[in-house]
């Protein structure tokens, strides 16, 4: 339970049960979130090429603005890790400046992802246009979604690192907020290679 | 330290509304799987009693779609998984001698919203007409275009909530197998029943999230316009059954690896001897459940992947005979010279056994391919699945409760009626469902709502309605004995069968807090291990003293709350509703989030009041 006056353990995320349970937990779940987003995968590409008259992949996607914003979030990826080298040194200063840069690097992914969205639908690229436009829109936006979700979690985690302090009650969420951006990240990468890059040159 | 809360004393409704009790959770999976059961089965003797002539006029065209639509899903996702977990939230801790699940907010959430899923579903009937698509909605009929009623929209959208409930649950399952046993438990020595809950929770894991997917192209098809399955703008009707199929059959072993689970425990007591080949027992169970990850397109041989692909799920399909077959002879085996009681439990159990074994041998003559395609989309298909889902995971349930009653509930059920409903109900399945093979191979094909006189199919289907009339029977008379065991005073002792696992080492039913102390495990079966040394219960791994206990929450309830009325949003393209809903789930995520809960503890006296007079 929580100790306010006693000195944090080093892995402060795995020092009760409570903690490990929930690091556990959250592999397991990743690992349920990595077939759904293989299912989605599995859909975008055996769709990829109906596009039935709509605009190509090869036709829209812009590499420049997705190129950087997959530096955004690789970059945002790092801080998550340095932000928990922080955590296991203790260091609660450190820990909000690193995760705050997070919180901040995923905001500007997300602001280029809306850019782009609404530059597509501005070439009659939507959800409905056709199949191609369905399984883009919903695999990349489940992808947003998370990116979306995992920005506002790490930002109230903030809130409550600033108020309840590093605790052993803090430190797994903030642990497993980590996990769930590195997943995030990783999935990008995917999608950064299977729907751009293959969009681009796979034709 | 922070302040821990005094002890919360809720009553009544709000108890029920609030806990996080696994055994309460348990109860409640029980009542409400028992529920949709009833349903279940009266949308199946509706169906029966159009069938039981040629040419009636009872139920038909869309109603008898809507009948068979709802029977399946309902018997599948809201009565079947439900009560797998009820036994799996009232049994499995205590099996491995934890005090709770890893995670009981999240168990509370898994049931909720289960139960508002469900719900959801199921108003479908009185809001314009249930999905009429089959269980397994493919499109272009589950599209707009040839279901434009809210009917599949209901399908969707209640399979959505209910199955992010299965998941969480889960989860929760394998980490409180993985990270709650008690001292000695190792995983080599853990209960067939738990080794078979967690290899279950492993499947559900990686096989919701396919159907999850599934329903979502499905609903955004139906909802936004998008062009998943609509062909005429490039989308793929197949993608939909690849889907389907890769949960859907994971799905058939997430819902008889349970009852295998089941059966070993209670043949095993029933015989009093050990089971026999234990770690082939557990190996069994992980091939199947690897396996079944390898076999979906065996669902789809007529669509026409081509003779290759054919082959290979045919072949891995047959491989699946070899673990369960292995499991039969254990079982087979482990009555091999034992002291048989023919309790109710027991006799479930060794019923289960040849008729699984029909159930498995007409499944591998619909894995030889070219042979499947005359059998497909007949009767013969809807014999075989009834006999392994009915004849083998209905019967491990049945046999379940009858063995765990006493310590989920306290009270022994009485045998004599307990007899009654096997009969009943044994004889009522093999009428239904026997005859069902012939008229598949004789060529009547299901989904039918009527046939034609003089095609040889009038006795068959004769039999079959009166069949499952007697099954019906024999469902009211379990229904009879539960009512009539609440209505009993006397208590169950804590070790009613003479058993060998560590539930049975704890009063019945078990406290709240599970065990005083914390067992220490010395060996497969425990109890059984310290009841041959002459012990009179566990040896204690730790000293008595106050037990740390989680907080009631009603945030369960309430997030279950924001995603039915979200759903109802969804389906009825009400955005302003489904923000409302969504809203009141994150309100719940944040509060969980924000306000931290520090539990409470059971004192030292409580538990030796608790504890006294308790005799093994």
């Amino acid at each position: 339970m929580i100790h306010d006056h006693g000195v944090l353990p080093a892995e402060p995320e795995k020092a009760t049960l409570e903690g490990r349970n929930k690091v556990l937990g959250f592999w397991l779940f990743l690992g349920g979130e990595t077939v759904l987003f293989g299912s989605l995968f599995a859909t975008y590409l055996a769709l990829k090429e109906s596009f039935v008259g709509g605009p190509s992949p090869e036709e829209l996607f812009d590499l420049k603005i997705v190129a950087l914003a997959t530096i955004l979030l690789l970059t945002s990826s790092l801080t998550s890790v340095f932000g928990v080298m922080a955590m296991h040194k203790h260091n609660t200063k450190l820990m909000q400046l690193w995760f705050g840069i997070t919180v901040i690097l995923g905001a500007g992914f997300l602001g280029l992802e809306v850019y782009e969205f609404y530059h597509y639908y501005h070439e009659g690229h939507t959800l409905t246009s056709n199949a191609f436009g369905s399984a883009f829109y919903t695999l990349v936006g489940f992808h947003g979604g998370h990116v979306a979700f995992g920005v506002t979690w790490i930002a109230l985690l903030q809130a409550q690192l600033a108020k309840k302090g590093l605790t052993v009650v803090t430190a797994p969420k903030f642990y497993v907020a980590a996990l769930y951006w590195h997943f995030v990240d990783l999935v990008w990468v995917f999608i950064f290679t299977v729907v751009y890059l293959m969009g681009k040159v796979g034709a | 330290m922070a302040q821990h809360a005094a002890r919360p004393r809720n009553t009544g409704l709000k108890d029920w509304l609030t806990t996080v009790d696994h055994k309460k959770i348990g109860i409640l999976y029980l009542v409400a799987g028992g529920f949709f059961f009833l349903l279940g089965g009266i949308e199946a003797v509706l169906m029966r009693l159009q069938l039981m002539y040629p040419e009636s006029n009872l139920f038909v065209g869309a109603t008898f779609n809507e009948l068979l639509t709802m029977h399946g899903t309902t018997m599948i996702f809201l009565a079947a998984m439900p009560i797998i977990f009820a036994l799996m939230n009232a049994i499995v801790p205590l099996q491995i001698g934890a005090r709770d699940v890893a995670f009981p907010f999240v168990n509370s959430l898994g049931f909720w919203l289960f139960f508002f899923g469900g719900t959801l579903l199921n108003l479908s009937w009185f809001l314009g007409g249930a999905p009429d698509a089959g269980w397994t909605a493919y499109p272009p009929l589950s599209g707009t275009t040839y279901s434009s009623t809210h009917g599949v929209s209901f399908y969707v959208l209640g399979l959505q909530i209910a199955g992010l409930g299965t998941l969480i649950g889960g989860i929760n399952f394998l980490v409180t197998i993985i990270n709650m046993r008690a001292p000695g438990m190792t995983f080599m020595r853990m209960p067939l029943f738990t080794w078979s809950a967690f290899i279950t929770s492993a499947l559900i894991l990686f096989a919701f999230p396919a159907i999850t997917v599934g329903l979502v192209l499905l609903m955004f098809d139906r909802i936004f316009g998008a062009n998943f399955f609509e062909v005429a703008n490039g989308g793929n009707v197949v993608l939909w059954q690849h889907l389907f199929w890769i949960f859907g059959h994971p799905e058939v072993y997430i819902l008889i690896l349970p009852a295998f689970g089941i059966i070993s425990e209670v043949v095993a007591t029933f015989s009093k001897k050990r089971l026999f080949g234990y770690s082939a027992m557990v190996f069994a169970t992980i091939v199947i459940g690897f396996l079944g990850f390898m076999v979906w397109a065996h669902h789809m041989f007529t669509v026409g992947m081509g003779p290759v692909a054919n082959a290979l799920f045919s072949i891995a399909t047959m491989l699946i005979a070899v673990p369960t077959g292995i499991k039969i002879f254990n079982w087979l085996l482990t009555m091999w010279g034992g002291q048989i009681r023919f309790t109710t439990a027991n006799l479930f159990a060794v019923g289960f056994i040849p008729t699984f074994v029909i159930g498995g041998m007409t499944g591998v003559m619909l894995a030889v391919a070219p042979a499947d395609f005359q059998y497909h989309d007949s009767y013969f298909v809807v014999a075989h699945f009834h006999y392994v889902i009915v004849g083998g995971m209905a019967f491990g349930l049945f046999s379940g409760c009858y063995y765990w009653w006493p310590k989920m509930f306290g009270k022994m059920l009485n045998e004599t009626i307990g007899k009654w409903n096997f009969w009943l109900f044994f004889i009522g399945f093999h009428l239904t469902f026997f005859p069902q093979h012939f008229l598949g191979l004789t060529g009547m094909p299901r989904r039918v709502y009527t046939y034609m006189a003089g095609q040889g199919w009038e006795m068959g289907n004769m039999i079959s309605t009166i069949g499952a009339l007697v099954m019906t029977l024999g469902t009211a008379v379990f229904l009879w004995n539960a009512f009539v065991t609440s209505r009993k005073a006397e208590k169950a002792p804590a070790d009613p069968w003479d058993a060998r696992t560590l539930e049975w080492a704890i009063p019945s039913p078990a406290p709240e807090y599970n065990f005083a102390q914390t067992p220490r495990v010395r060996g497969l079966d425990a109890l059984w291990v310290e009841k041959m040394a002459g012990n009179k219960g566990m040896t204690p791994a730790e000293p008595l003293g106050p037990i740390h206990m989680p907080s009631p929450s009603i945030l369960p309830f309430l997030m279950s709350v924001g995603f039915f009325i979200a759903g109802f949003g969804f389906i009825y393209h009400q955005t302003i509703v489904s923000v409302v809903g969504l809203l009141v789930v994150f309100y719940g995520m944040f509060a969980r989030s924000l306000f931290d809960d520090h539990g409470f503890h059971i004192e030292v006296d409580e538990i030796k009041e608790t504890e006294k007079g308790v005799k093994l």
